[in-house]
């Protein structure tokens, strides 16, 4: 069967598929994530050195994880939509920047809860702390400015231009900082290498990032509708459908 | 740079504000020695259609095309063509009158002599504010250092945005007789302005943009909206 | 009357004459870099007020607290880069300069570097000295301000343009520019660290000259096409 993708490229094709796929996705969530999680706390062993308080891991990892990478597709549409002005990448961009910083907001709880139990601080200038933390930072900075600009294709626009720039600082502000931390912390401190990991637990927090990743497009997807929705309000196609889907 | 041959085009223009489709459909051709006025009522886009023309802002559809290029693929030899003046002045309150206006044609790309400069200055009135900071001039005195560029520029294509504003009666008469100058050597003049003036041309257009403007209908009609979705 | 001969220049000489109509607007509005160097000074003197004045840990933090306040002087300079070219029109017709937009950035960028930067950079060794660093950390504080401010001023360019016009500007100009900065602050600072330690700053030296040649590459690209969105 032929499909032809670029029909989806429209706001007003794209809306109702999105409509329809995005509860799925909160399904696949939901399964992965009992899975992930009956494996983080019933299967995977306990730590000799950590005790139990390690298996908070299981959320932060996979946390820390989906915030790069949602940073990086969010530069990625972004960009995307500012090159070849497509509108729905920039609304995409614009979806996906708040869970993005959700996610970077929970890596960085989790890490400090558990830190205090293994360090006896809620916050050491580790540097992957300090590199999630500047992440939060630009995150905030992309969706202040997207809401200072009243204008919606200015604001796509600037935004593009934006997380472009940042997309290619994060690796520079990500070696500077390891860098910094090598020189100044003698003792290595790393969250993710705990010693002896089994291969069980790798399992889990792959299981917890799969259903995190699951989550974020269902969210996006349905974020993604209500910023067509508010763009598109005056647009004939969406008065049509709007009594399907409300 | 020959006078006299060039054409600017402008096809199926639309411009959109925010949410508001303001124009539509907005086709014309100007050859050169056209004296154009852009009419509409306050908002309907006559500043947008100006700046849009110099290329400060992207059109929502259409093209302009001036010596039978686009003027977005060409932009840096439609450029030299251009004079644009806007609403502001762009003076620094800093400079001295002819510092403002020599750096505002040098940034433009035509250089002049200060005996050149002094000359238009004097012409226009400004001859004993000369060396006095332009902080204390009046808005209409920063008006006429801003269109002094009209006596000095060679440029063919004017694109002057209620130029007449703040002027007073012997100003405006002096910037009319420049203008009727110009477009009578086969230059091109689109303005807009509030007030009746009485500029002497062969060949007077009008752009009425209250005819390209239909809300009601493009702002239901999903194949407008539609060709703005790429 | 008959119009002037006109002259095309050049991209060179435009280049030139926007850069001396900028460095004259900071001549003869000087009072706002004496400010931007009395900020400077004052951020730095308010950290021994508030850790105490203890000399060995003044010196273990005098190259961060200089390096802190430096980045934070050459913030506060920012609005001058774009905004009152903004205000009074004379962007637009930069734009429509038939020089490309990005070497006018830069231009605007090397004045501003020349106004604050070159300040910044002879004012943070006297500063230095305040915290016991010695000569050889005070030169590398030194160098390393003066090549670090131009990254400052390009990356504040993108921040500036593309938040002109706005709301709350200036706040949000902080917000997206500083996390983007903090490399700046870790190599430069590090230098000071590694020349105290007797390390050698060469290797942060060379990273934040690394670091220089890539933000001009791009940095005013970037720039510009934020100002085109900007005036749109």
């Amino acid at each position: 069967m032929q499909v032809n993708w670029f029909k989806y490229a429209a706001p007003a094709n794209f809306f109702p598929l999105a409509g329809k796929i995005y509860p799925w996705f909160y399904v696949f969530a939901a399964l992965l994530a009992v899975a992930g999680m009956y494996i983080g706390f019933f299967v995977a062993p306990t730590d000799f050195q950590q005790g139990e308080a390690y298996r908070i891991i299981f959320i932060h990892v996979p946390a820390a994880w989906m915030s790069m990478f949602l940073y990086l597709v969010m530069a990625f549409y972004a960009s995307l939509g500012f090159i070849f002005n497509t509108r729905l990448s920039s609304m995409m961009a614009r979806a996906i920047a708040p869970t993005g910083a959700m996610f970077t907001f929970l890596a960085l709880w989790t890490g400090s809860m558990w830190g205090r139990p293994m360090w006896g601080a809620y916050w050491v200038w580790d540097a992957r702390l300090t590199s999630e933390l500047i992440l939060f930072f630009l995150y905030i900075g992309f969706m202040a400015l997207q809401a200072a600009i009243d204008d919606p294709r200015r604001g796509d626009k600037a935004g593009g231009v934006l997380a472009l720039v940042g997309a290619i600082n994060v690796p520079i502000i990500y070696f500077s900082v390891k860098w910094w931390n090598t020189l100044h912390q003698g003792s290595s401190i790393n969250l993710t290498r705990a010693p002896s990991m089994a291969s069980i637990m790798l399992w889990g927090m792959l299981l917890m990032a799969l259903s995190f990743w699951m989550y974020s497009i269902a969210v996006i997807l349905s974020r993604v509708q209500c910023v067509i929705a508010e763009r598109e309000r005056r647009a004939a196609w969406l008065q049509h459908i709007e009594p399907h889907t409300t | 740079m020959p006078k006299g041959t060039d054409l600017l085009q402008l096809n199926k223009l639309a411009c959109v504000k925010g949410e508001r489709l303001l124009f539509s459909g907005l086709s014309c051709e100007i050859p050169s020695g056209s004296l154009v006025r852009v009419t509409g009522a306050n908002g309907a886009g006559k500043t947008s259609l100006l700046r849009m023309i110099a290329g400060l802002s992207e059109p929502a559809a259409g093209e302009i095309v001036w010596k039978s290029q686009n003027t977005r693929l060409s932009r840096s030899e439609f450029l030299q063509d251009i004079l644009y003046l806007g609403h502001a002045s762009a003076i620094k309150d800093e400079l001295l009158p002819a510092e403002n206006l020599m750096a505002n044609c040098t940034i433009q790309g035509e250089a002049f002599s200060a005996p050149e400069v002094h000359a238009v200055l004097e012409e226009l009135g400004m001859g004993e504010r000369l060396d006095v900071e332009s902080l204390s001039l009046s808005a209409g005195q920063r008006r006429r250092i801003a269109l002094a560029r009209v006596w000095l520029t060679h440029r063919p294509l004017w694109l002057l945005d209620e130029p007449f504003n703040a002027l007073d009666v012997k100003s405006v008469e002096q910037l009319c007789l420049q203008i009727s100058y110009h477009v009578g050597e086969g230059g091109i003049c689109l303005y807009t302005t509030h007030q009746p003036v009485d500029i002497v041309s062969n060949r007077q257009l009008t752009i009425p943009l209250d005819a390209f403007c239909q809300p009601a209908k493009a702002q239901s009609d999903p194949s407008v909206l539609n060709g703005l979705i790429l | 009357m008959s119009p002037a001969i006109q002259n095309q220049s050049s991209s060179f000489a435009m280049a030139i004459a926007l850069l001396r109509r900028d460095l004259l607007l900071v001549y003869r509005r000087r009072s706002d870099s004496v400010t931007v160097l009395v900020f400077f000074s004052i951020v730095v003197s308010l950290f021994p007020l508030g850790v105490g004045a203890d000399p060995t840990m003044l010196r273990l933090i005098g190259g961060g607290v200089v390096w802190v306040a430096a980045l934070l002087s050459a913030m506060l300079s920012l609005p001058r880069l774009f905004s009152s070219d903004f205000a009074d029109g004379t962007l637009e017709q930069l734009v429509l300069s038939p020089q490309p937009l990005a070497l006018t950035v830069g231009i605007k960028c090397l004045a501003h570097w020349l106004a604050t930067g070159i300040p910044l950079a002879l004012m943070a060794p006297l500063l230095g000295l305040q915290f016991g660093l010695d000569s050889d950390a005070l030169w590398v504080l030194s160098l390393g301000v003066l090549m670090g401010t131009p990254i400052l001023s390009l990356i504040g360019a993108v921040g500036t343009a593309l938040t002109l016009g706005l709301r709350g500007g200036n706040l949000l100009v902080a917000l997206l520019v500083l996390p983007l900065n903090i490399p700046v602050l870790i190599l430069g600072a590090g230098a000071v660290d590694a020349a105290q330690s007797g390390l050698g700053a060469g290797a942060h030296l060379s990273l934040l000259g690394a670091l220089l040649i890539m933000t001009l590459i791009g940095a005013p690209f970037a720039a510009a096409s934020a100002l085109r969105i900007s005036l749109d």
